[in-house]
């Protein structure tokens, strides 16, 4: 096409249909620079300043026809001198660049898979030097479990789908309260009475689009704690507000080879450590014992300030992102412990116990135990459990020795009681 | 003197003190001393002159278990930490 007479610019739209139906070259001339950030798939690279040295060698045909791009359409047009001189017969610039190609919704790629719009959403990531392209890309392969979408799971929850965490799971089987409002900043006042998995995924859907968003309204139990550890989680967030969980979320973790990152709070003060299986301690060598249920009070007993889950949270949260991406000191092996009151960050030493019954040499611990058998000594096993399990009934004998005075109240027999003994025959399973 | 510091979960048994100076060369002389004036606490932490298992005490950010337990020194003006596990979480019950 003899087209050196005609208007050398064609609109975007013109372009796309000009590569579909005559097999135009696409030639972008920006910076090495540029080309990683974006550019439109199938295209060319070679910066302005070097086509005269390179182009014929890597585009030897002069008669396919040529579009040349940049930005915004400036330096496109100013190649186009330069491919005449080469020879080339039909060159063309497309107006408004790039920038008007995305504009109509057109496809563009990087070097790190991230299309334009992640790297506008991520931009604040992308611009610091220990996340980039690359860690972003990692953080939309990361999936991460959360136990419980109260207190703590809601700003967790929150800034990992903001981060664009790419898998999201939400175990919880609790339904909105208007007493969880105080605190819980995933859920909101419409969603009073609706299941807390629900309600998170709508808020996470609606956050961050690239979040594959996985509820599991079930409270984690014996019974299906190898099937949620199981769907290919690489770290776990905990905001569970009870021992037995704790405790059962630890022996799973350790058992399916999962870090946990493991926050606490009561009034105005919180916990934060991360439990990285067979590199630090678990929470078994922190807290081999848990405390009388006197002593254990829970938000709805004893009260929190707030904002205290949002501070407890959101460190979880970051250490969440730090394990992803491999960068700073993890708190392996360190309880930070937060006054809210003092305004004070402590950090306390937590050694891997060479004893521990579950991640020590030699554990006694070798399948789940089921706390909650023993919290009411009344309630029986739900129909249609398995029967491979078999919970010894509660052991008043040990029971004496952590409940104050011999009192077999329901709320003490779980905890020391039947702890090495009551053991589930799944290990196989869970390892 | 030694600054102990109290959990909030056995406030009740410091009359809500959180921070309560205390003498001793070791561990044991520093309860001994605390739980002398807090007989609730002794009861519920340190009964028998023995730690309980639920409770950890750090003194300068160590657990004590890892040093000589209650034998394990404390040095004047040092900070030490009796932490029990705290459950709260998500939701408002610690049994199921």
């Amino acid at each position: 096409m003899a087209g050196k007479t005609r208007s050398r610019e064609i609109t975007a739209r013109d372009t796309h249909q000009s590569i579909e139906a005559r097999g135009a070259l696409l030639l972008d001339v920006r910076s090495d620079e540029e080309w990683r950030l974006a550019h439109i798939p199938g295209a060319l690279h070679v910066p302005l300043s070097q086509l005269d040295a390179r182009l014929p060698e890597v585009a030897p045909d002069r008669k396919r026809p040529v579009v040349t791009y940049c930005a915004v359409g400036a330096r496109s047009l100013r190649a186009l001198p330069t491919l005449d001189e080469l020879g080339y017969e039909d060159a063309v610039s497309m107006s408004g660049g790039i920038v008007a190609w995305q504009e109509l919704g057109y496809p563009v790629e990087s070097e790190s898979g991230l299309d334009a719009e992640k790297r506008d959403r991520y931009s604040r990531h992308l611009l610091i030097p220990e996340i980039g392209e690359q860690g972003q890309a990692k953080l939309l392969e990361t999936s991460i479990l959360l136990i419980g979408a109260g207190g703590l799971g809601s700003p967790s929850a929150l800034y990992l789908a903001a981060a664009g965490v790419g898998r999201i799971g939400i175990v919880d089987d609790d339904v909105v309260d208007s007493s969880n409002l105080q605190r819980q900043v995933l859920h909101s006042t419409a969603g009073l009475g609706e299941l807390k998995a629900r309600s998170a995924r709508a808020a996470l859907e609606a956050l961050n689009p690239d979040v594959d968003v996985v509820t599991y309204e079930e409270r984690l139990t014996s019974e299906n704690v190898d099937r949620i550890l199981g769907e290919g989680w690489d770290l776990i967030v905990d905001g569970a507000d009870n021992f037995p969980t704790r405790y059962l979320l630890n022996d799973a973790s350790v058992w399916h080879d999962i870090p946990v990152i493991h926050g606490s709070i009561y009034r105005f003060e919180g916990q934060v450590t991360v439990f990285k299986p067979h590199e630090g301690p678990c929470y078994r060598c922190l807290f081999p014992q848990p405390p009388p249920p006197e002593l254990a009070p829970s938000c709805a007993e004893g009260g929190v300030l707030g904002v205290l889950p949002g501070v407890i949270g959101s460190l979880q949260a970051t250490e969440a992102l730090k394990l992803t991406l491999g960068i700073g000191e993890p708190a392996i092996g360190r309880l930070l412990l937060f006054d809210a009151l003092a305004a004070r960050l402590d950090e306390v030493q937590v050694r891997r116990d060479p004893d521990c019954p579950v991640c020590g040499a030699n554990p006694t611990i070798t399948g789940y135990i089921d706390y909650a058998e023993f919290c009411s000594p009344g309630v029986s096993r739900p129909a249609g459990a398995p029967t491979g399990q078999s919970p010894a009934p509660p052991q008043p004998d040990a029971a004496e020795s952590t409940a104050p005075s011999g009192a077999v109240s329901p709320n003490t027999v779980p905890y020391g009681a039947a702890l090495p003994t009551t053991t589930r025959e799944s290990q196989g399973k869970a390892r | 003197m030694t600054t102990v510091r109290i959990p909030p979960t056995l406030r009740t048994d410091t009359g809500g003190e959180s921070s309560i100076p205390a003498e001793g060369a070791t561990v044991r002389e520093l309860l001994d001393d605390l739980t002398g004036r807090f007989p609730a606490l002794r009861e519920r932490i340190y009964p028998e002159g023995e730690l309980v298992r639920f409770v950890n005490v750090y003194v300068e950010g160590e657990d004590v278990r890892t040093k000589q337990g209650l034998e394990t020194t404390v040095s004047d003006g040092s900070t030490v930490i009796l932490l029990p596990a705290m459950a709260g979480g998500s939701r408002g019950r610690f049994t199921l």
